[in-house]
């Protein structure tokens, strides 16, 4: 049962994304790319710039994106109910606590040790987006043919606009795609 | 009448920020203060702090959890649908037309080096992020924390740890830690 898996699948990313966020990134890669395959990692790699590129929550996008890849508008339903309903569960719950004992102190301390955590897995699943657009067969080598010139110096290119100039992220993404393009019609 | 109002006002604003607010979901929340407690003075500053906190407390999206405190707080059960509807319909609509067209164009040479370009930008995007929250745990001086995000790694990235489990082991390290602090401070 598609739709059943769809929603199990999304809930596990709304239960464990701590952080906001790309916090969901990872999960969303664990478990619709690696667990159920349902998409490869180069469509999860243009998933990941599309959610960038819209409004809305990644993890939201992805549910949507991804159910309704599977199984049309229905799957997507299935997925994005699956992503929303643990916030709606927890949320609800922790607002309950906290009239009862004004409180988060538990929660918080939780948060503050889960932050390194959830930068570690962001850090990881980043470089299974970095790796495969900077060579081609997706591991560090500088063979000719497997290095990806053209997008190391968009890669680093758009580095240096994040952090010396601080330019807009979305900005600089778009920025990206419209130089690679403007080479693709010029080559 | 009033209150049929006030759930339609609820919808009506999660949906309209929801729909223009690029940028992540620390963004969304500053807005929703702007309209919830300057504007319309439902929610007071203070009481909004708590609520926010609350979000971030939470799993899940940070735009999500913050629509739902402010619809639980406005308006019960009933104020956290019309808020998580508000929230979701936008990018619902917006990800299944683009998921519709992205089958369909796909395959074009245009929007293939169109995307292209865009993934060296997004992995930029998250280094650039990844670098900003990894100077955040080092600063903390905490070498547990530091030692966390070593782990982690290792267990993420080369040995292919479950990201769940990862999340499920740190929590209760923080949950432990932040029990032995308690009982040390309601002793001292």
């Amino acid at each position: 049962m598609i739709y059943l898996q769809l929603f199990l699948a999304f809930l596990q990313i709304g239960v464990f994304s701590f952080g906001g966020g790309y916090a969901a990134m990872p999960l969303i890669q664990s478990q619709v790319v690696a667990n159920h395959a349902w998409i490869s990692l180069s469509d999860f790699t243009d998933l990941v710039t599309i959610a960038e590129m819209t409004p809305g929550p990644i993890a939201v996008n992805a549910a949507t994106f991804v159910g309704s890849q599977v199984a049309g508008i229905p799957g997507a339903l299935a997925a994005t109910s699956g992503v929303v309903l643990p916030s709606c569960l927890f949320v609800t719950v922790l607002a309950w606590l906290y009239k009862k004992y004004r409180s988060l102190t538990l929660m918080q301390g939780i948060l503050q040790s889960l932050r390194p955590a959830v930068v570690a897995t962001i850090f990881s699943a980043g470089l299974s987006i970095l790796l495969p657009t900077l060579f081609a067969d997706g591991t560090i080598s500088f063979l000719a043919g497997n290095f990806q010139i053209r997008a190391a110096l968009l890669f680093f290119g758009a580095l240096v606009c994040l952090r010396v100039w601080k330019l807009n992220p979305i900005l600089v993404m778009a920025g990206c795609g419209c130089l690679e393009l403007l080479f693709q019609l010029l080559c | 009448m009033e209150t049929k109002q006030k759930y339609l006002k609820i919808f009506l604003s999660t949906l309209y920020l929801s729909a223009f607010t690029f940028g992540g979901g620390y963004v969304i929340i500053t807005l929703l203060k702007r309209k919830f407690v300057d504007e319309l003075h439902w929610i007071d500053q203070e009481e909004m702090l708590d609520l926010v906190a609350i979000a971030q407390s939470s799993p899940g999206a940070i735009a999500v959890n913050g629509a739902i405190v402010v619809g639980y707080k406005l308006g019960g059960i009933f104020g956290i649908l019309c808020a998580v509807l508000g929230a979701v319909i936008p990018p619902f609509i917006i990800l299944t037309l683009v998921s519709m067209f992205y089958n369909a164009f796909r395959d074009n040479p245009a929007i293939q080096a169109l995307l292209r370009g865009m993934k060296a930008g997004v992995a930029a995007v998250i280094m650039s992020v990844v670098w900003d929250m990894a100077a955040g745990v080092v600063k903390c001086r905490d070498w547990i924390l530091t030692a966390v995000m070593a782990a982690a790694f290792a267990a993420n990235y080369f040995l292919r740890v479950n990201v769940i489990w990862i999340i499920l082991i740190t929590a209760a390290i923080g949950a432990i830690r932040t029990l032995i602090r308690t009982k040390k401070g309601a002793k001292a």
